[in-house]
């Protein structure tokens, strides 16, 4: 008996590494005090009332930014250990096998759990309140969406400490990643965080586009919407047709290693080289997924700290869209040396560059806005600043990797590697930080503090071209991308210490951004006014934090930058139309979407360990859940109009 | 919102159904009684698919209905399009040439 549980508990938690047994100790302790502080000061009904059940889209945006937060941190600890083991010829801090699984999660860490959560955080706080709506179309779907992406993220992160993590890489290639190479639970774990968190994103993608199309305030045509908004709909566009492919994929590849069927195996038939194609129909809008709405934020804060209307508004409107489309039709440019042939090569290179026409529209509309602009450096501007130049360089690149018979050459070398991390963090990145730093004020009622940030802003932007730069010329000196160690004589050490150093500063850019929020919670300069920057758009009309019904009175929308015109007019000394107060039509709060999501959860470990009873189980308690759903009747309620009087009047309004 | 939409007639759906019944068993028949040669069997059964796919839209999803723009329309040409560059892609890039 004893034996047979030393046995099981031998293979079930990662053994045998120094780090990974101060992992455990750490993720132990930690937990013990999250349980010991919510149970001393007695916050376990605030948790579940507050948060745990909320569906608000305000404070959902919230917590998908903490767990973007720590999700970065997880991801650049991963990058930092991956920068000490290559920075020095022959480092023995982490084995093969080790470096393989840490660019494993990282990879997939960043994009599915860092990248993409910090962009809903900013989808949720912001879109309702740019176009005037109260909430999103389906609140309780939001809330599900949330907590299927939380769970598929805690089971991807378990996998360090219990069962071993994946480590076929962030898209995880056959047949690398099927039971013939990969027995263990890992990959796993990887298709099932990322599936139960798939489901989640693509109901993001529906409930966005409803909401813009659906809820707009009245007047607010959709060609006077503001372009953050414009964004989230190209983007959600993009995910509803891109999601469904990479849920499919991952199936076929766990029916392969569950049902033994052979999709993707080397024998009987299959083809690794159909993953490699599936995946990257996904793969590819996925990264404008991800960029389209980093472009939205730059043109919002563009255009106010500028003080100008955005320039080229209708051209913004018709790239973001001409690329919502086009994003289909370029994937190949990932796998040019599979040899598919030059007319499909040739073809996913031209298509590749033409995408890159509307981008560049977009630069120069934001150059455009800011010539003669009065420019205001704030923290917010500072990003979208230096996003200008690193983009146009992460861009450049591209074009040279899109041109198919020269990719034979930068394919999978560490030119690849600086050329997706420029624009991914050059874009993606720094577009989200820029966007943090601009709705702060409205997300927690206080600003954060200008010169920590201006640290954080120069500590990450140096790191960031001392790192990534070197790996240019390491590509071309033929370093491959997912090496772990390599010798003196290849000539490389020097340009490997020096990123290193690089990827050192953006981890002091990172903790300063921890200072910086620590240091402002306490003395953050409060916002009053709700609109801290002088701003242009709804969001900034309301106080800051915004009420939970958002808009006391619906707004009626002028033109573009509805909150512009309005702040014109009262300048003007013409008087707002009073309109009278109605009771507030809001949905109730449930802890269904939690529920659901935690047996999601035990069904996903229960497949990854194969351990069906245990899937089953989590998987009829799904259903249960959704009948439960399905009977509830009472899912609404009215805030009374006195209590909106007071609320609005203990925020300073008159109404 | 106006009034609630109307979810279809009665008559629609039998009409639908019965289509949609003809419309599968033609293509059961062919093949079971080996009508057609194998190009033009294959044809067949794909256009009696693309057909009950049509009249499914009408008869059952209400593609005609609803007030406003016709999101939905503009929302099935897009997967259909994304579709077919699924699968006509697929088919391109892994023939390798073939
Ligand atoms: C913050 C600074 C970062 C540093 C220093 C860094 C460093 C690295 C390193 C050393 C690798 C492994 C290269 C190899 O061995 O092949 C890597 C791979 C990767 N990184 Fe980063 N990274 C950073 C940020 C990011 C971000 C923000 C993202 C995405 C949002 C990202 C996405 C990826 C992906 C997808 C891979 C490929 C993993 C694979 O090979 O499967 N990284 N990064
Ligand atoms: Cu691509």
């Amino acid at each position: 008996m004893l034996e047979s549980i030393k046995e099981f508990a031998s293979t079930f938690f990662v053994t045998g590494d120094p780090l990974i047994y101060g992992a455990d100790v750490s993720i132990a302790l930690t937990s013990l005090a999250i349980l010991f502080v919510l149970t001393y000061y007695k916050k376990w009904g605030w948790l579940w009332r507050e948060w745990l059940t909320t569906v608000d889209h305000k404070k959902i945006g919230i917590m998908y930014l903490i767990a973007s937060l720590l999700m970065l941190f997880r991801g650049g600890v991963d990058a930092l250990l991956m920068r000490a083991q290559l920075a020095l010829p022959g480092v023995e801090f982490l084995h093969a096998e080790h470096y393989n699984e840490i660019f494993t999660t990282h990879g997939t860490i960043m994009i599915f759990f860092m990248a993409m959560p910090m962009m809903f955080a900013l989808f949720n706080i912001v879109v309702p309140l740019q176009i005037g709506a109260r909430d999103v179309a389906y609140p309780f779907l939001n809330a599900v969406s949330f907590w299927l992406f939380m769970m598929g993220a805690m089971l991807f992160n378990i996998s360090f400490v219990i069962g071993g993590s994946p480590n076929a890489g962030w898209l995880s290639y056959p047949p690398l990643s099927e039971m013939s190479h990969n027995p263990g639970p890992g990959q796993n774990f990887y298709i099932w965080g990322i599936q139960i968190s798939g489901i989640g994103s693509l109901a993001t993608g529906i409930n966005f586009l409803v909401t813009i199309l659906k809820m707009r305030a009245p007047g607010m045509k959709l060609m006077k919407m503001p372009l953050f908004s414009w964004s989230v709909l190209s983007s959600s566009i993009m995910i509803i047709f891109a999601f469904p492919i990479l849920t499919v994929t991952l199936a076929l590849l766990f029916i392969d290693r569950y049902f033994g069927a052979h999709f993707f195996t080397m024998t009987q038939g299959g083809n690794p080289m159909m993953y490699v194609n599936l995946i990257w129909m996904w793969g590819h809008p996925e990264v404008y997924i991800l960029v389209i709405p980093a472009f939205g934020v730059f043109s919002e804060i563009v255009a106010t700290f500028s003080k100008k209307r955005i320039f080229g508004y209708k051209s913004m409107v018709f790239s973001m869209m001409i690329i919502s489309v086009m994003s289909f039709f370029t994937w190949v440019h990932h796998f040019f040396t599979m040899g598919a042939g030059a007319d499909v090569n040739a073809f996913f290179a031209v298509s590749t560059m033409a995408i890159g026409i509307p981008t560049g529209v977009k630069i120069f509309n934001w150059l455009f806005t800011m010539f003669r602009g009065r420019i205001q450096m704030k923290t917010p501007m500072l990003w979208t600043i230096a996003f200008v130049p690193c983009f146009v360089i992460g861009g450049a690149t591209g074009v040279m990797l899109a041109v198919a018979p020269a990719d034979y050459q930068y394919h999978n070398s560490y030119f690849l590697i600086a050329h997706f991390h420029q624009v991914i963090i050059g874009g993606v990145v720094f577009g989200y930080l820029a966007g943090i730093y601009y709705w702060w004020p409205k997300m927690f009622g206080f600003s954060l503090n200008e010169k920590l940030g201006k640290w954080a802003f120069w500590f990450w932007n140096i790191g960031f071209y001392v790192c990534f730069m070197p790996q240019y010329a390491l590509g071309f000196m033929g370093m491959t991308r997912r090496v772990y160690t390599y010798g003196w004589d290849l000539g490389w050490a020097p340009l490997n210490i020096i990123s290193s150093i690089g990827a050192l500063l953006m981890g002091i850019g990172f903790i300063f951004q921890v200072w910086q929020i620590s240091y402002s919670i306490k003395h953050g300069e409060r916002d009053k006014t709700g609109d801290p920057w002088n701003a242009r758009t709804l969001e900034w009309s309301i106080p800051s934090p915004a009420p939970l019904y958002n808009f006391a009175i619906v707004p009626e929308v002028k033109g573009q930058d509805a909150w512009w015109i309005m702040k014109e007019e009262m300048k003007n000394g013409e008087e707002p139309k009073k309109a009278e107060l109605e009771p507030i039509h809001m949905p109730k709060n449930s802890g269904i979407p939690f529920i659901m999501s935690v047996f999601w959860f035990i069904a996903g470990f229960g497949f990854t360990f194969t351990w069906t009873w245990m899937g089953v189980v989590g998987l009829i308690g799904v259903g249960l859940c959704l009948f439960a759903r399905s009977f509830q009747y009472d899912t609404d309620y009215y805030i009374p109009v006195d209590e909106v009087k007071r609320t609005e009047a203990s925020l300073g309004r008159v109404v | 919102m106006s009034q609630h939409e109307a979810h279809g007639s009665v008559k629609a759906y039998v009409i639908g159904f019965l289509l949609s019944i003809v419309l599968t068993i033609i293509p059961l028949l062919l093949v079971l009684n080996h009508m057609l040669s194998k190009g033009w069997l294959v044809f067949a059964i794909m256009l009696m698919a693309v057909l009950q796919f049509i009249i499914q839209l009408v008869f059952f999803m209400h593609i005609r209905e609803g007030e406003g723009p016709k999101y939905n329309v503009m929302a099935l040409i897009l997967g259909i399009v994304i579709v077919f560059t699924i699968v006509a892609g697929s088919m391109w890039i892994m023939s390798f040439n073939g």
